[in-house]
């Protein structure tokens, strides 16, 4: 049946657009205004892709491709631009349009106080717009113009508070990481644009050339593997994993919007989008599973040892993505299928763990876990919100975090049993690192001084709203889908993740929740091993040693060539120039008998010019 | 060969000389004197072409007679001038007779 409402999609990409210029050019001082523009924007953008969603609920519409506007032409080739709608892009568009509408909610009551709150909002409008019209594109041109766009509202956001020289060193550090993956991004794109048959880009072409086997085996995995490094840069995966964590320096609804929810999860997006290449190539398929389980099972360590609230959560996003990318690995349309569904709870309750998070700093506007404590008395709605996200994120029954991730691993135990025990055991060490976060912020007493009160209104709604959503989540995404709930499921698979989950919670609630264990046991205990871990194993120092430091003395050298050898080159020239009219100088000095000199010399020449001729015949 | 060219190199050589002493000597009055060196060199020159020249008559003779006169007006000129600049600059360094700024 010919769909309705997705021949509408491009509104999808208008509204944000819109809000974002008409924020710029009015609304810098209004505040009031940017705030009902951008919340606008994004709720008529929301609006739209749910009728879009529950027109294609129940197999009801096809799919719809628009690519008609020729972007640019050369030879033979022409490159178009335009959207389409499929299942995995008309799920990605509800949930990027719903978690933007609730951090514009939210973002109202957090950035009240901000001068610069007219900004914000234009910044969140553009990247909505980037996010939204990376998920449309049609080929794989497109949807690189809009990751970087995406790459660039992340640098600006980041860095919003731009006095800080913290967020300024930390937005540089996204750019330039997530950059070095578009590089690997960009080469795969011209693999592709060189091997395929009529130099085309589109993702259907690329589907049905890899599908059919017609594409040579080096290519399949030289394009997967370069497509794969730029999803390890944006959805920070080990090793440019070390941009994320530093990405807090951020306002914390960015936080829930980029770096948990949408941007993050733009690299699994590319991934699912190309995945006919990497299903034709098991050398990639190996990569990406491998990687991915290796950085979910890398960043649970590291988050059991940190003590900034936003720094536990962007590890966990950092471990969650390793999830979604291990699913993709496993090569199955069920890895695909799970890996999606995570993406999909996940982004709901990670939205939720941050945007709590973000009430918790905005009420008492502290960061560090160590100083927190007792707010379960004077919050009781982020306590609950952020219980529910909590639960979610350890996968405990009935939420909604459970069911994905039980999706994930049951596919693991068919295909790699050895990915699974990894996800079991990160999957203990999420429980883990959730509780000893839960109970350190909101068990006990106030481990210093504040004075705690509930947040208003415009910021609790989000997060209430968030809270049903990561409960009802994973029973949505199979109702979407259309497909049973238990089709996904394997009961060996259910009980070993919740014995790892509820493992977890006791175990931080023995270490963490009583009253009297509020000290670091880890760190007690084993203090070598705590550091370790609480210096991220020491990986931004290596890098600074071997990749900074070496760049930066590369570039000292230049700039003493620059100087010496290239100025040097200038200022010979000059010299030269100067010596000449030194030279010059000289015949120019008032004596009179220098100039009598000069005149006889000269009449001299002139007399052997002309008398000899006579004897040279030279004339 | 002819007798003339013993005449003509020792006026050159003359010639020569003045020539040298005018264009490097610091004393003024050396310059002068070296400037009646070359003017002499000249009328040997003359008296010499006017008897064994190519035309020999008595113009060359007469001729010389008025390059004398003239160089007796010039010197009394020029020490004239000399003994101006000396008595304003107080030097008789030729190096030192000259108005570029400095």
């Amino acid at each position: 049946m010919e769909s309705v409402y997705s021949q509408y999609a491009w509104l999808i990409l208008l509204f944000p657009l819109a809000a974002f210029v008409l924020i710029l050019c009015v609304g810098r001082q209004a505040k009031t205004f940017a705030a009902v523009t951008g919340i606008v924007g994004t709720l008529a953008s929301f609006v739209v892709s749910l009728l879009i969603m529950f027109e294609r609920m129940g197999g009801g519409a096809e799919d719809y491709a628009w690519k008609e506007w020729v972007w640019l032409s050369f030879g033979e080739t022409d490159i178009a631009m335009g959207f389409e709608v499929n299942s995995l892009t008309a799920i990605m568009l509800v949930v990027v349009t719903f978690v933007s509408l609730l951090v514009n909610v939210y973002s109202r009551g957090y950035m009240a106080e901000d001068e610069r709150i007219g900004v914000f909002y234009a910044y969140i409008a553009l990247f909505t717009f980037s996010m939204l019209g990376l998920v449309l594109s049609v080929n794989l041109l497109q949807l690189y113009i809009f990751w970087e766009l995406v790459g660039v509202c992340s640098f600006l956001l980041i860095g919003f508070w731009y006095h800080k020289p913290e967020a300024i060193a930390a937005a540089k550090k996204a750019f330039i990481v997530t950059r070095i993956g578009d590089v690997g991004l960009f080469l795969g794109m011209l693999l592709l644009f060189w091997q395929m048959p009529g130099h085309s880009l589109d993702f259907l072409a690329i589907t049905n050339a890899f599908h059919n086997g017609e594409m040579p085996g080096w290519v399949a995995t030289a394009a997967a593997i370069l497509i794969f490094v730029g999803a390890v840069g944006k959805s920070g995966q080990f090793p440019l994993h070390t941009w994320l964590p530093d990405a807090m320096e951020g306002p914390t609804p960015i936080s829930a919007l980029i770096h948990a929810a949408t941007m993050v999860a733009a690299g699994v997006f590319l991934v699912a989008r190309t995945f006919d290449i990497f299903l034709a190539s098991t050398a990639a398929l190996d990569t990406v599973a491998y990687v991915g389980g290796f950085t979910a099972l890398f960043a649970a360590t590291i988050a059991i040892a940190q003590n900034d609230i936003k720094r536990v959560l962007a590890y966990s996003t950092v471990s969650q993505l390793g999830y979604m990318m291990m699913a993709l690995g496993l090569g199955t349309e069920a890895g695909k299928d799970a890996s999606m569904y995570h993406l999909f709870t996940h982004a709901f309750f990670k939205a939720l763990l941050f945007l709590a998070a973000g009430s918790v700093i905005h009420a008492i506007g502290k960061q560090d876990i160590r100083e927190m404590g007792g707010l379960a008395r004077s919050m009781k709605t982020t306590m609950w919100t952020f219980a529910a996200g909590t639960l979610a994120l350890a996968g405990i029954v009935p939420f909604g975090g459970f069911w994905s991730k039980d999706a994930i691993l049951a596919e693991a135990l068919h295909e790699h049993p050895l990915l699974f025990w990894v996800g079991v055991i990160t999957a203990f060490l999420t429980a883990l690192y959730m509780a000893r976060l839960f109970f350190l912020v909101f068990a006990g007493k106030p481990r210093s001084q504040y004075s705690a009160h509930e947040s208003p209104a415009v910021m609790t709604v989000p997060l209430v709203i968030l809270a049903v959503m990561a409960v009802a989540g994973g029973f949505a995404y199979p109702w979407i889908q259309g497909e049973s709930l238990a089709g996904h499921l394997d009961v060996t698979t259910m009980a070993l993740t919740t014995a790892a989950g509820v493992l977890g919670i006791a175990l931080g609630w023995m270490l963490y929740g009583r009253p009297k264990s509020s000290e670091d046991v880890l760190a007690a205990r084993a203090p070598w091993l705590h550091r370790l871990l609480q210096n991220k194993y020491y990986i931004d120092e290596l890098y600074d040693a071997v990749f900074v430091k070496t760049l930066r003395t590369l570039g000292y050298l230049l700039h003493l060539i620059d100087r010496f050898i290239v100025d040097g080159a200038v200022r010979l020239v000059a010299g030269g120039s100067l010596a000449l009219g030194r030279l010059g100088l000289r015949l120019q000095n008032g004596q009179l008998q220098t100039y009598g000199l000069v005149s006889l010399l000269g009449l001299v020449i002139l007399i052997i010019a002309v008398a000899g001729r006579r004897y040279f015949h030279v004339g | 060969m002819n007798i003339v060219i013993s005449y003509l190199l020792l006026a050159a050589i003359l010639f020569c000389i003045g020539l040298y002493g005018a264009l490097s000597k610091k004393n003024a009055v050396i310059v002068l004197l070296s400037i009646e060196l070359m003017l002499n060199a000249v009328n040997l020159n003359l008296i010499a072409f006017s008897k064994y020249g190519v035309n020999p008559s008595l113009a060359g003779q007469i001729f010389s007679l008025f390059n004398i006169t003239v160089a007796a007006a010039e010197v009394a000129v020029g020490v004239a001038i000399l003994i101006s600049v000396f008595r304003t600059r107080n030097t008789s360094d030729v190096v030192d007779m000259d108005t570029m700024k400095r």
